[in-house]
C-alpha cells in the first residue's frame, strides 16, 4: 500500500505538502500513490471512450476486430437518430422533474423546519417513520399503487409520475433540510420569536431566506433522481407518454436488431442533463449525496 | 386555546406530508400485504371481474419452494456480496488516495463520482456492450479487450453464465457508486481533528499506526452508513438487469425483476408477494439501524 508518506504538520501549506519531503522510499510511494490514482482514472473512463468512438461509428466499422478502435469515418448519423428518437421524451422528463423537484422541496423545507425547532413527544419516532420511507423497496407498495392510481383517474405518464416523485421524495428532502436547520443557531430563530412572529411568519421570513443552500442541495438531488429514475417511469408510463429513461431503455433493448451506435448516442443524450448539474454544480451535487447518509 | 397556538402552526406545516406518507408508504404496504394473501393470479381477478379468495401465506410458500426464485434469491445474494464488498473496497482506497493533498486531486474525485450522476439505464447501454458475451473471433468489449491486451483465458460469458452471471451485472454498479462510497470515507477522514493525529504521532506512532490505531476507527460510522445506503440500494436492484439482460433472462433474474414479470402478467397475488419479501429483507437490515441512529441523535442531544 502506499501510505508510508507523512502528512504536512498542521499550520503549514497543506497544498504543497510534498517539496520538503525527504527523497527515497517516500518518493516511491507517492508514485505508486500516483499510478494507481491514474490507473483507476482510465478504468473508470472506458465507457465514456466507448461510449463516443461507437456512437460516432457508422456500418463500415460494424465488424469486431474494430471494437476498440477509433471510427475510420466519423459519422454524425447515430446521433441525429438518437435526437431525434429521444427529443419528445427528453421534453416530458423536464416537465416532470422541474415541477416534482420544486413541490417536493418546499415539503420538505416545511418539514424538516417543524421536525427540527418544535419538540413534541414522539417526534422522533414520528422521524424514524419518515426515514423508513426512504428505505422501502417500492416494489413492496407497486401492486397497490397501481390500483390508487387508477382509482384516481391519473392519467399515465408525466401527471402521474410528478404525483409519485413528490411523495416518495418527502422523506429525503425531510431529512436534508431538517439536519441543515438543526445546524442553524437557535437565536436566530428565537429573536424572531421574541419579536412576536408566529411559527408561520419565522418560517416564511427568517427561515426561508437562509434556507436557499439547501434549496439547491434539494432540488438538484431530486432533478437527478427523478430523471435517473426507472422504476416508477416502467411501471407509469409506456415509451411514448414516460420519461427519457423509458424511452431510451425502448431505444436500446426494444428493436430487433440492436444498433450500439444510436442507443450509445441516446444514452449521453439522456444522460446530459444531470451530468451538467454535476459538472456545474458539483459542490452542492456532493452536498446532496452527504445528506442522503442519514447521520443526523 | 394556548395549546392550539402551539399545536396549530406545527400539526399544519406537517400535515400534508404525513397523510401522504401514513397512505402511500404504510397503508399502500398494508394494502400490498392483503394482495399477497389472495389467490389474485389472473388478469380477470387483477381487473375485479373475477373474485378472489384469501389464502394465507400459500403464495409465500409456493414461491419460497419454487426452484425458480430460490434462483432469484441467491442471485439477489451474490449481487450484493460483490457489490458491496467491491464498493467497499474501491471506495475506501480512492478515499485513501486522496485524503492528502495531491495534484490533480479534483480532477481524480469528480471522475470517480461523475457516474454517480449518470442513469443505471444509460449506463447499461454501454456495459451490454462491454460485457458482451461472445469470445474469440466475434468478441466484442471487455472480451476483445482482454484479447488485445493478451489476457485471453480472462473471456468469459459475463451475464450468461447462469451461476455467476449476476456478478458481472455487479460490475457496472460498482463502477457507478464507488465514487460514492469515496466521498462518504472522504468527509469521513476530514472528520477526523488533526489533534488527534498529532497526539498519534506525538506518541511516536508511525504513519500507518496513526492510521490504524487513530484514524480508522473514527471511520466505523462512516462505514456502516455506507454498507447501509449500498446493500439497500442493492437488494432494490432492478434498473441495470432490466438494462444489460433482458427481464426474461433467466441467469440474472432478482426478485425485484420476478416483481415486474409477474406485474406484467397480472399475476398480482405474486407480485405483491415478491415485492413483501423484498421488504422484509429490506426492514431486517434498516430498521435497526434507524432506531440506532435515532437512539443515538436522541442521547446526543
Amino acid at each position: 500500500m502506499t501510505t508510508t508518506t507523512t502528512t504536512a504538520a498542521p499550520g503549514t501549506d497543506q497544498l504543497t505538502p510534498a517539496i520538503r519531503r525527504p527523497k527515497g522510499r517516500f518518493t516511491a510511494a507517492r508514485t505508486a500513490r500516483y499510478a494507481i490514482a491514474l490507473f483507476s482514472l482510465v478504468i473508470v473512463l472506458i465507457p465514456v471512450y466507448v461510449l463516443l468512438v461507437t456512437s460516432f461509428k457508422g456500418p463500415g466499422d460494424a465488424t469486431p476486430s474494430r471494437a476498440w478502435a477509433l471510427p475510420q469515418l466519423w459519422i454524425a448519423d447515430n446521433w441525429i437518430m438518437a435526437w431525434d428518437t429521444l427529443a419528445p421524451a427528453i421534453g416530458r422528463t423536464l416537465q416532470m422533474v422541474i415541477p416534482a423537484s420544486i413541490i417536493s422541496a418546499f415539503l420538505g423545507s416545511m418539514n424538516g423546519f417543524v421536525l427540527s425547532r418544535w419538540s413534541f413527544r414522539g417526534a422522533n419516532v414520528v422521524f424514524t417513520l419518515i426515514l423508513f420511507g426512504m428505505f422501502i423497496p417500492y416494489q413492496a407498495v407497486m401492486i397497490p399503487l397501481n390500483q390508487i392510481v387508477l382509482d384516481l383517474g391519473l392519467p399515465n405518464g408525466v401527471p402521474t409520475l410528478i404525483l409519485l416523485h413528490v411523495i416518495y421524495g418527502i422523506p429525503i428532502t425531510t431529512l436534508i433540510f431538517r439536519n441543515y436547520y438543526e445546524s442553524v443557531p437557535h437565536e436566530l430563530i428565537e429573536a424572531a420569536r421574541m419579536d412576536g412572529a408566529g411559527m408561520l411568519r419565522t418560517y416564511a421570513w427568517v427561515v426561508l431566506p437562509i434556507s436557499i443552500p439547501s434549496f439547491v442541495v434539494v432540488l438538484i438531488w431530486q432533478f437527478t433522481s427523478a430523471w435517473n429514475d426507472f422504476l416508477f417511469a416502467v411501471f407509469f408510463s409506456t415509451p411514448n407518454t414516460g420519461p427519457v429513461t423509458v424511452a431510451l431503455n425502448n431505444l436500446a433493448n426494444g428493436a430487433q436488431l440492436q444498433n450500439y451506435g444510436v442507443s450509445m448516442a441516446g444514452a449521453l443524450f439522456a444522460s446530459l442533463p444531470t451530468l451538467l448539474v454535476y459538472i456545474l454544480l458539483g459542490k452542492y451535487f456532493v452536498g446532496g449525496l452527504m445528506s442522503g447518509s442519514v447521520k443526523g | 386555546m394556548k395549546t392550539i397556538k402551539r399545536w396549530g402552526p406545527p400539526v399544519l406545516l406537517l400535515t400534508p406530508s404525513m397523510i401522504l406518507l401514513a397512505v402511500f408508504v404504510y397503508g399502500l404496504i398494508a394494502a400490498n400485504f392483503a394482495t399477497s394473501a389472495t389467490d389474485s393470479h389472473t388478469a380477470a381477478q387483477a381487473t375485479g371481474a373475477q373474485p378472489t379468495v384469501f389464502v394465507g401465506i400459500q403464495n409465500y410458500l409456493d414461491l419460497l419452494a419454487s426452484e425458480a426464485f430460490q434462483h432469484s434469491l441467491k442471485n439477489l445474494l451474490l449481487y450484493t456480496v460483490v457489490f458491496l464488498v467491491g464498493t467497499m473496497l474501491i471506495g475506501f482506497m480512492w478515499a485513501w488516495l486522496l485524503e492528502r493533498p495531491m495534484r490533480g486531486e479534483g480532477l481524480f474525485r469528480s471522475v470517480y463520482l461523475f457516474p454517480m450522476a449518470v442513469s443505471f439505464i444509460a449506463s447499461g447501454v454501454v456495459w451490454r456492450w462491454l460485457l458482451n458475451s461472445n469470445e474469440g473471433e466475434a468478441a466484442l468489449g471487455l472480451n476483445r479487450l482482454f484479447q488485445m491486451v493478451g489476457l485471453d483465458f480472462l473471456q468469459n460469458p459475463w451475464w450468461n453464465n447462469i451461476t455467476w452471471g449476476i456478478a458481472a451485472i455487479a460490475l457496472p454498479a460498482i463502477w457507478q457508486l464507488s465514487g460514492y462510497v469515496m466521498a462518504l470515507f472522504l468527509a469521513g477522514f476530514r472528520g477526523v481533528p488533526e489533534e488527534l493525529r498529532e497526539a498519534g504521532r506525538m506518541d511516536g506512532a508511525s504513519e500507518w499506526q496513526v492510521y490504524r490505531h487513530v484514524i480508522f476507527p473514527q471511520l466505523s460510522p462512516v462505514a456502516l452508513s455506507a454498507l447501509i445506503i449500498i446493500g439497500h440500494m442493492s437488494l432494490k436492484a432492478f434498473d441495470l438487469i432490466m438494462s444489460i439482460s433482458k427481464p426474461s433472462n433467466y441467469q440474472t433474474k432478482v426478485p425485484a425483476v420476478d416483481m415486474y414479470v409477474f406485474k406484467s402478467s397480472f399475476d398480482y397475488a405474486n407480485s405483491a408477494a415478491v415485492g413483501a419479501i423484498l421488504l422484509i429483507i429490506v426492514a431486517v437490515l434498516v430498521v435497526p439501524y434507524l432506531i440506532h441512529t435515532s437512539r443515538k441523535e436522541a442521547s446526543g442531544r
